[in-house]
């Protein structure tokens, strides 16, 4: 694989990530249990949509075909999607997407560190800019786990079971495929191995605080880094590119 | 070669005009991202600005404002660059700009975790929530005057 294309590809997935995880919480937007968890998971989304915003106009600087962040975001199909399968996964209850959202970040966060020292500036800078946002969630959220671990017993069985469902998604955050190495190896990019091992130690730490036990290691799904997702992202899509589908090229 | 006719330090004090849509206490000068303003020989003005947070919806609603006020002084050649790196801190925001803050309610960025109460300056005062109106403000409130006050977040 050539190495501008697998730039490319990696930007988009990082991109991926973060308009689909945004698009999730905006569904939540006006449900949140309480007026302080609403004012922070609409910060998070909108945090999260910049982020998109700019990973998505880089990847089309890298691509030099003239597509826009919008064309990005609004005009690719299911299959050309590169998320991660546990952003896409529905919002469930309070601690479901409290989880989806805590093991995402304890990767992205150090997956983020990594990327603020890679060779290619684009994303550097982009990396450096995002992760102080990154970590603010990071915290908010790991207290919200002690919380709910160490909080009533109905609490604790629920979000114990937030994170069994939620383990089988995790693994393919760390598999490297050929994309990753390119990146790794031509732009001084994330080790996986590595960030695994901070991954593993941060999630532990967090989890045996909260009272809670990590899940078993078991069988892990995969294929949304190469575009085979679960059902539940060709809704979430239908939903969010409907205007720029039915009217194309629509702005106000 | 034609020579530039436009001043830079006027065309400065003219952007100090331009306001932050979303704390309209400060103009984009005290928030500290305006990081460079360039002349060159054709009078075309380049600004430079740089985004708060990513998502920050005020982004464009300040490039477009820079645009409308330079062009208001007739300067009709305005490029507006948007640089990530080095990624703005609240340490940019000016001493000035701190004032104003405290002056407009909001306590001002502190890395202390003592944060004074903007109405009475009582530092007995507690965090009611990491998030606020807009993704740079928190929620506090004073325990001494009773009032809730916004805190704008260290990053």
């Amino acid at each position: 694989m050539k190495t501008d294309e697998a730039l490319l590809a990696y930007t988009l997935r990082l991109a991926d990530n973060a308009l689909i995880l945004s698009q999730r919480m905006v569904e939540l937007v006006a449900a949140e249990p309480e007026l302080e968890e609403e004012l922070a998971n609409a910060n998070f989304a909108l945090d999260f949509i910049g982020q998109a915003r700019m990973l998505y106009t880089r990847a089309g600087e890298l691509e030099g075909q003239g597509r826009s962040e919008d064309d990005l975001a609004f005009t690719r199909d299911e299959h050309e999607f590169r998320n991660l399968l546990l952003l896409e996964q529905p919002n469930g209850h309070f601690g479901d997407a409290l989880v989806r959202q805590f093991l995402f970040e304890a990767f992205y966060v150090h997956l983020l560190d990594a990327l603020t020292r890679c060779s290619d500036k684009g994303l550097s800078e982009i990396a450096a800019r995002a992760i102080k946002e990154v970590k603010y969630h990071f915290r908010h959220n790991s207290l919200w786990l002690l919380r709910l671990g160490d909080g009533t017993e109905l609490s604790h069985e629920r979000v114990q079971q937030s994170l069994e469902d939620a383990w089988r998604y995790t693994g393919e955050m760390f598999v490297a495929d050929e994309i990753d190495a390119v990146v790794q190896d031509q732009f001084d990019g994330p080790d996986l191995l590595e960030i695994q091992k901070l991954w593993r130690r941060d999630v532990e730490n967090t989890v045996r605080e909260a009272t809670l036990k990590l899940p078993e290691d078991q069988w892990m799904a995969s294929g949304g880094k190469q575009g085979q997702h679960s059902e539940h992202l060709g809704f979430l899509l239908a939903e969010m590119q409907y205007l720029q589908r039915s009217f194309p090229g629509a702005t106000w | 070669m034609v020579a530039a006719t436009i001043d830079k330090a006027q065309v400065h004090e003219w952007l100090a005009e331009v306001l932050d849509p979303e704390v309209p206490a400060l103009s984009i000068v005290d928030l500290g991202i305006v990081r460079e303003v360039e002349v060159s020989a054709a009078d075309v003005v380049t600004v430079t600005l740089t985004p708060t947070y990513s998502g920050c919806p005020a982004t464009e609603v300040i490039e477009t404002s820079v645009t409308e006020a330079l062009n208001s002084r007739g300067i009709g050649n305005v490029c507006i660059k948007r640089v990530l790196s080095p990624p703005w801190t609240t340490d940019w925001i000016t001493a000035e700009g701190r004032e104003k803050l405290r002056r407009y309610g909001i306590a001002p960025p502190s890395p202390s975790l003592t944060i004074a109460c903007p109405q009475c300056e009582s530092l007995n005062t507690e965090r009611v929530s990491e998030f606020g109106s807009t993704a740079c403000k928190a929620s506090w409130r004073c325990c001494d005057c009773l009032e809730p006050f916004e805190y704008f977040k260290c990053l």
